[in-house]
């Protein structure tokens, strides 16, 4: 019964995520950008683009410049949780690729690091007075709610260990439109829910900095204003202005 | 100017303050710092309504909805933002009233707040888990007071991990304000006044004949030289476009001087337009595309009317912006000019290649009396270019000026280039009714000068932006400079550049400055 119930949740979460995330995505995209606005000095071909972004992306190198105790968490954090994702391929994939197996034990210290970046990331939004100033209820409980998926994650490691292979039965049927049964402990349940609550969250929260990063004209565009005309639609439909000097002006 | 102070030893040394120094938060304590409010007159010259709606709440609010169509940078920006805390101790008005709404992002909040509760699934059945919140006068005086606090200088945008651009917020919400009929009076009656007369100043074509007449002599009594201040002159190569301060305003005219001096030494013709005799476009200020248009596209007028090849723009922060990043959007395509120059061309740009090609005589003595430091202008450091390399911006002044400098000291590195600290006065509050704030805004700036001039005895500051010069020279006498220790970058080619023919009271002889110093 509860498995249904959570097969039903994951459906639900995964067709949210991607339908709400894909649909904001689409927005950005086709809302223009009327000026160019790079952030200068910025570069001045695509390539260079390209490699502005992969540094932002991979780096978080304006953050690194502007603030380091943040960029200190916030890389603890995004690249404990990248290892832990990719650990958890393993609960999607038959036979399991031989990249996942490899990063198993690394995946487990991760988890222990993207917690402490979490904790890290939450103890200056409470600690500094003008990070406390800025934060609203919801920026508390996103925190309180990664931390929540890495520590049951964690438990379930090292404190209540669960039948994994129970939990990847249920996950591969899912994939196959079957529903298995989930082992009915508390640890997996709440880690689960918890999970379905983020996915479901995701395009309806700030959590849309992740694709967002890659729609911002003060970053993504070339710097070639002078070179190349940059036009937007509703801007190429404004009435013509006269291309003389108006005679009563002037001289 | 730094303290001397003396320790238990008997060394003397100077105790300077840190330019980053993080006041603590003081809620409210620019609250009551408001900018006068356009009259309707004004308001309406701009396309806008006179005075605030009736219905005013709902206009704001579809306005609000129809720019983040129009405008992606608004749109993702309100998105975006993590709430990380990276922006909190970047902006100057926050460093220098503590006031905790000049935070970047508590500034972009008072937008974003509204935006949630009208337009996000969170904002409208959770609002006050997301800090969402209705519109209400109350919100929109706030809007107005702390939207006028904020100087447009993107300082915050380069350290946000996201490129939030809290000027595009800001521009949205005067474009917002605008709509409902709540204008400011400094950049709307100036905007106005454009319109009718070509200038920010309401300077008419004949008194701006005198000035330039009045200037020509003054050039001639010094140099023993003709070097002519050309004005509507059809046919001639180059047009500049030049912020009107230029015509009348102490450092800025010494700057013109130098200008007129290099096109003198190039040997190429040039000429001001009467119709076209502002660089400035207060229209970006207000975030208002229509306006900006409007007042940019007098420049491809006059252009065409005078049959000119190239346009030059003279010492001005964002009308350098403009030219350079919006023009070819606002007034192109300019297929009629010379092709083989940048459109538009930045005055640094074209004296830089002088001096590559060797055709100015320098004598940089005649600057000696100068230990020269350089302000970056933030329109010019983070929203345009120079030259044919990426930060072209920051190295071609810093060339040009010390060709013609012997004496020269940069600024702590985190408060130059694209970290520059704004002068306090930008983005359209370069009015008296905000002086408070200008003075305070440029707290972080005096503080970084005040280092050098303990280091190294930096006596003078070099800037190429209209609204940094007038700042400066009326907050400099407040941290112990003097008002015309802000200077102009061609005022130091001007003193430093000798012309063919010119009587020197120097024996010894200038030295030529050789190619790629």
């Amino acid at each position: 019964m509860l498995s249904t119930l959570y097969a039903v949740l994951f459906y639900i979460a995964t067709i949210l995520l991607i339908v709400g995330t894909g649909m904001k995505v689409l927005k950005y995209a086709r809302t223009p950008a009327p000026l160019k606005i790079p952030v200068s000095p910025a570069p001045r071909t695509r390539a260079g683009v390209v490699q502005r972004m992969g540094r932002e992306v991979t780096m978080f190198e304006s953050l690194f410049k502007s603030n380091r105790w943040i960029w200190i968490f916030a890389i603890l954090f995004h690249y404990g949780m990248l290892l832990v994702l990719l650990r958890h391929l393993r609960y999607f994939t038959q036979p399991v690729w031989w990249w996942v197996e490899l990063i198993q034990p690394f995946g487990v210290y991760a988890g222990f690091v993207m917690v402490l970046g979490l904790l890290g990331l939450l103890a200056r939004r409470i600690v500094v007075n003008r990070i406390r100033y800025i934060s609203n209820p919801s920026d508390y409980l996103m925190l309180l709610l990664l931390i929540g998926i890495g520590v049951t994650g964690l438990s379930m490691k090292f404190l209540m260990p669960v039948d994994i292979l129970m939990v990847k039965q249920f996950f591969l049927g899912l994939m196959r439109f079957q529903i298995n049964e989930l082992p009915m402990q508390p640890g997996v349940l709440i880690h689960l829910g918890l999970v379905a609550i983020l996915m479901i969250i995701f395009p309806i929260s700030k959590l849309m900095h992740a694709p967002g990063l890659f729609f911002a004209p003060s970053r993504t565009q070339v710097d070639n204003a002078r070179e190349f005309r940059h036009m937007s639609a509703w801007a190429s439909q404004l009435e013509d202005l006269p291309e003389s000097i108006p005679t009563e002006e002037g001289k | 100017m730094a303290r001397l102070e003396i320790d238990e030893n008997g060394t003397e040394k100077y105790v300077v303050r840190d330019p980053f120094h993080i006041p603590d938060m003081e809620c409210g304590a620019m609250a009551d710092t408001n900018s006068f409010k356009a009259a309707p007159d004004h308001n309406e010259d701009l396309g806008f309504p006179g005075e605030l709606l009736e219905n005013w709440q709902e206009v704001a609010i579809a306005k609000m909805g129809e720019l983040a169509k129009k405008n992606r940078a608004f749109q993702v920006y309100l998105d975006t933002c993590v709430k990380c805390g990276a922006c909190t101790d970047k902006c100057h008005f926050f460093l220098g009233t503590g006031d905790p709404k000049n935070m970047p992002v508590a500034r972009q909040d008072l937008l974003r707040s509204v935006y949630r509760r009208y337009y996000t699934f969170a904002g409208k059945y959770f609002p006050w888990l997301v800090g969402a919140r209705d519109l209400t006068k109350e919100v929109l005086d706030e809007w107005y007071t702390y939207y006028h606090q904020c100087s447009q200088c993107r300082r915050c945008s380069v350290a946000c991990p996201y490129g939030i651009d809290t000027a595009e917020i800001s521009m949205a919400a005067r474009e917002i304000l605008d709509s409902v009929g709540v204008g400011q009076k400094y950049c709307n009656e100036i905007i106005a006044k454009l319109k009718k007369t070509g200038n920010n100043l309401g300077l008419n074509p004949k008194a701006l004949r005198a000035t330039l007449e009045d200037l020509e002599e003054d050039l001639e009594d010094e140099t023993g030289i003709p070097v002519k201040l050309p004005l509507d002159v059809k046919g001639a190569d180059i047009l500049l476009i030049t912020p009107s301060a230029d015509f009348f305003a102490e450092p800025h005219i010494d700057g013109l001087l130098g200008y007129a001096k290099v096109f003198h030494a190039a040997g190429v013709s040039w000429t001001i337009s009467s119709y076209a005799s502002e660089a400035a476009n207060f229209g970006m200020f207000i975030g208002s595309y229509e306006n900006m248009r409007e007042v940019s596209w007098r420049i491809r007028q006059a252009a065409k009317d005078l049959g000119v090849k190239r346009i030059v723009f003279g010492e001005c922060g964002h009308a350098w912006r403009v030219g350079y990043s919006f023009l070819n959007t606002l007034a192109g395509p300019f297929d009629f000019l010379d092709q083989s120059y940048p459109i538009p061309q930045h005055i640094m740009e074209f004296t830089s290649d002088a001096i590559d090609a060797g055709i100015l005589k320098i004598d940089k003595s005649r600057n000696d009396e100068f230990i020269m430091t350089y302000h970056d202008s933030c329109n010019v450091a983070r929203g345009s270019a120079m030259g044919r390399k990426e930060g072209g911006q920051f190295d071609l002044p810093r060339k040009v000026i010390k060709a013609v400098v012997n004496n020269f000291h940069d600024m702590e590195r985190d408060t130059i280039r694209e970290n520059t600290f704004c002068c306090g006065g930008g983005g359209g509050l370069l009015t008296d009714d905000l002086m408070d704030l200008r003075i305070k805004g440029a707290k972080p700036r005096m503080t970084a000068l005040q280092q050098v001039t303990a280091d190294h005895g930096v006596t003078h500051m070099a800037a190429i932006c209209a609204i940094c010069k007038t700042q400066f020279s009326k907050v400099m006498p407040k941290y112990g400079y003097e008002m015309d220790n802000i200077m102009s970058v061609h005022q130091l080619v001007a003193n430093a550049v000798i012309l063919d023919g010119q009587e020197t009271e120097q024996d010894d002889a200038p030295e030529t400055v050789a190619a790629g110093e």
